[in-house]
């Protein structure tokens, strides 16, 4: 329950210090950090167009997206506290609730039966289903270093104490950075600032949204982004007492945020072709990490 | 003979072209554009007693000439197309095919190209414009505006993609037709002329507005002075800065560079500044205008200058390092968009893009007008033709036109208004071609007058006329997101070419 809480109070100000960090980067004030919100909030007081060659599909889409990561957060513990869901091999379950999620977002693009949204949905879909091996691979390892096979036992479990294990963390959280950053469409996969339909693809998928629709996708980008913030602080919370997590917890979304704006301020995006190659390179980390844990272990 | 051979802003007598035969007149351009020194500038028809009138201007970028020669014919007649055998002719022909129904045989496909209002054919519309299609089912396309999502002018792109990576792209205009070559006959006075020709490009307001005054003061048989050159030469150089430096930006946006497209995005602007400071408008309009200047340059203008670009300098040379060093950015600029040095000979290419292409166009050093006639000038040269080559001539050109005005600023000529100078009218029967390198590339107008002396025919090119080809054949085999930084890196005008 805890983390549920958290995760969303989280997600109405993730966006925000992104945006800010940028902006000052660049040498600019820039937005409030409440801006988005405010904007989702505008979002939501307005009806919904849809357009004629749509069906029903596209009008539940966003709707299922946006509890399908509802549904995700719940499963996510907070150091001693349980998630709302949590069982045996309940990270299998958070995958692929989000992947459903994902699945009713491309079929809606296609739906619209414009070009643009095609292609947006087959980029989508492509980086989707090469993220999925590093993920899998990467928590499956955690789950063979603790012996569980469920967030909340596996975080509990794992402790720093060696070289090994600091160097484990350090890759676990580059890769489970990156994975949100591609899952949520952002540098240096997707550039969201963009007004480019040709180079889009997360931006690209929801151009038919409007009014509610809208918003409530706009809204889900910022759960997905504090709920992988999430994911990577309770990699170091361990079984801290909670006046020391909530603040940590805390501290880790904020760095996570300033460290995506600065990541999306200096430096260019890939070119389309290369993203699947550095997605890639995600799994093969993850697999370097699974062969540490291996030797660890002595299971060779 | 077969040509009469001019000068840049050099006015003729009409008659003094010669009038060939068809069929003479196609072998001659044919054999004279077989010279790769040789390249047309502009080539068109005007009615004349109801025939139809050729014009064909081919410019010599070695011996700093223009050769100009002309053919008689019948609207609606069949005639050997020149395209056939040089590919830089196809836009032409299909302009006149257009205006007056001829018939090019052996063009390789004879479209509208921006369906004039008092276009041959009124059954053409713009609504059925005939793309090329594609039967395979493994094929799609995606088709482009022409409403964009950001702001920019109106254009259709019809891409034909093999999943990511276009296969041919075909570029629609004439969405931005206003019929301006009409409005120039139209409009009596000056100064009503003297805007339109402002107003032909937004982007290009200097370059249009010297090449309609050159052409006005030819016409009427009228030197400029020295200052009005100077104040013309500087305002070129000054615009090519202004937009070069906001095209980098521009570029760093489309790959998502934001420091870039930041930093740059905030040194345009006191360059365009500059022009308000100068002339009350910050794209320039007013500055140019034939005969006089409204807006006398002076030293503490000069002064001015020094202050901006004391500025401007160190942060522009700093940016351009960094985006130039920067790996994700090399990776997206190299390699992308590649127009090759025989294609853009090819297609007569021009401007800023054939010169990275490695390919000289530069009517500064081949034609030079005005003040740019005691100056040597070398053009800069790219040597790979993609996108890292165009964006990179770029910071060249405008740190050598930053030099080029440090140059000319320690000598300000005189601006003080001599009186009673003798203002001519038009001149009777007369022709003039007047060259001018905007920032983009080679402007070419073309003036006749009657035997009252009225304009007859005005004609009007600009340079996005040649390179929007190039853009379509750049992007050929390119993945289809790597597009609009293609795009972006000719920056071509929609209504320079749709006039």
């Amino acid at each position: 329950m805890l983390s549920f809480i958290l995760v969303i109070l989280v997600s109405f100000v993730f966006t925000g210090v992104v945006i800010r960090t940028k902006s000052i980067a660049s040498g600019r004030k820039g937005p409030g950090i409440m801006q988005p919100m405010k904007d989702i909030y505008r979002l939501f007081r307005k009806g919904a167009v849809y357009s004629e060659t749509t069906s029903i599909i596209f009008q539940i889409a966003p709707t299922i997206y946006f509890s399908s990561v509802v549904m995700a957060i719940m499963v996510l513990p907070f150091g001693h506290t349980r998630g709302l869901i949590s069982f045996n091999g309940d990270f299998i379950f958070f995958a692929y609730v989000l992947a459903l999620g994902k699945f009713f977002s491309i079929i809606a693009a296609l739906d619209t039966g414009s070009s643009f949204e095609g292609m947006g949905a087959s980029r989508e879909a492509l980086f989707s289903m090469l993220v999925e091996p590093a993920f899998f691979i990467l928590i499956g390892s955690l789950g063979i270093l603790t012996g569980y096979t469920s967030f909340h036992e596996i975080f509990m479990t794992f402790h720093f104490s060696t070289y090994i294990t600091y160097a484990i963390g350090v890759l676990v959280t580059f890769v489970l950075a990156m994975i949100c950053m591609i899952e949520n469409s952002r540098m240096p996969v997707d550039d969201p600032k963009t007004h480019l339909e040709l180079t889009m693809i997360h931006e690209v998928m929801i151009l038919d949204n409007s009014g509610f629709d809208l918003g409530l996708i706009l809204q889900t980008t910022n759960l997905k982004f504090a709920m992988y913030g999430a994911l990577i602080a309770n990699l170091f919370m361990g079984n801290l007492v909670w006046y020391f997590t909530i603040p940590l917890f805390f501290m880790f979304q904020f760095l996570f945020a300033i460290t995506v704006g600065i990541l999306e301020s200096f430096s260019a995006r890939f070119r389309m072709s290369h993203n699947a190659q550095f997605i890639l390179v995600l799994s093969s980390i993850s697999l370097l990490v699974f062969f540490v844990i291996l030797m660890i272990m002595n299971k060779f | 003979m077969e040509f009469l051979t001019i000068q840049n802003n050099q006015r003729v007598d009409i008659s003094s072209i010669p009038v060939l035969q068809y069929e003479d007149f196609s072998s001659f351009i044919i054999d004279l554009i077989n010279d790769n020194d040789n390249h047309c500038v502009n080539y068109y028809g005007y009615q004349d007693n109801n025939q139809i009138k050729l014009i064909c201007c081919i410019a010599n970028d070695t011996q700093h000439v223009i050769y100009v020669t002309s053919s008689i014919v019948d609207k609606n007649s069949e005639l050997n197309s020149i395209s056939k055998k040089h590919l830089s002719f196809e836009k032409f022909e299909r302009e006149i095919h257009e205006n007056f129904g001829i018939n090019f045989i052996g063009h390789p496909w004879l479209k509208p190209v921006r369906y004039a209002f008092n276009r041959a054919d009124k059954t053409k519309t713009i609504a059925n414009y005939p793309f090329y299609t594609i039967e395979s089912e493994e094929l799609h396309q995606v088709g482009v505006g022409p409403i964009h999502a950001g702001v920019i002018e109106p254009g259709h792109f019809r891409f034909i993609c093999n999943g990511e990576q276009i296969l041919h792209l075909e570029i629609q205009l004439g969405y931005q037709h206003r019929g301006i070559e009409e409005l120039f006959l139209q409009k009596k006075e000056l100064i009503q002329r003297a805007t339109l020709a402002e107003n032909i490009a937004g982007d290009t307001v200097v370059g249009h507005s010297v090449a309609f005054a050159n052409a006005w003061e030819s016409l009427c048989d009228y030197t400029p002075s020295e200052a009005l050159q100077f104040d013309r030469a500087l305002a070129l150089e000054h615009e090519r800065i202004a937009i070069h430096t906001g095209d980098l930006s521009a570029i760093c946006a489309d790959i998502a560079y934001q420091l870039g497209n930041s930093v740059l995005g905030r040194l345009r602007t006191p360059v365009i500044n500059y022009f308000q400071q100068w002339c009350g408008n910050r794209l320039a309009k007013s500055l140019i205008r034939p005969f006089k200047t409204n807006f006398p340059y002076n030293e503490y203008l000069s002064e001015k200058w020094f202050e901006v670009f004391d500025a401007f300098l160190p942060d522009f040379n700093e940016i351009c390092e960094q985006i130039f060093d920067l790996p994700s950015a090399l990776s997206r600029l190299e390699k992308t968009g590649v127009v090759k040095t025989e294609v853009a000979a090819e297609i007569g290419m021009v401007g800023v893009a054939a010169r990275a292409s490695n390919f000289n166009r530069d009517i500064r050093f081949s034609h030079p007008f005005g003040y740019y006639k005691n100056e040597s000038f070398n053009s800069i040269m790219g040597k790979n033709g993609d996108v890292y080559s165009r964006s990179k001539i770029r910071m060249d050109e405008a740190n050598q036109s930053i030099s080029f005005i440090k140059e000319m600023l320690k000598k300000i000529p005189n601006h003080e208004i001599q009186e009673g100078e003798i203002i001519n009218e038009p001149k009777p029967n007369s022709f003039v071609v007047s060259l001018v390198e905007g920032w983009r590339g080679e402007i070419c107008h073309c003036a006749i007058t009657d035997e009252k002396g009225e304009l007859k025919h005005y004609k009007i090119k600009d340079p996005s006329f040649h390179n929007w080809l190039a853009l379509a054949l750049s992007v050929r085999n390119e993945g289809i997101s790597d597009f609009p930084v293609c795009n972006k890196s000719f920056n071509l005008s929609y209504c320079g070419h749709d006039l």
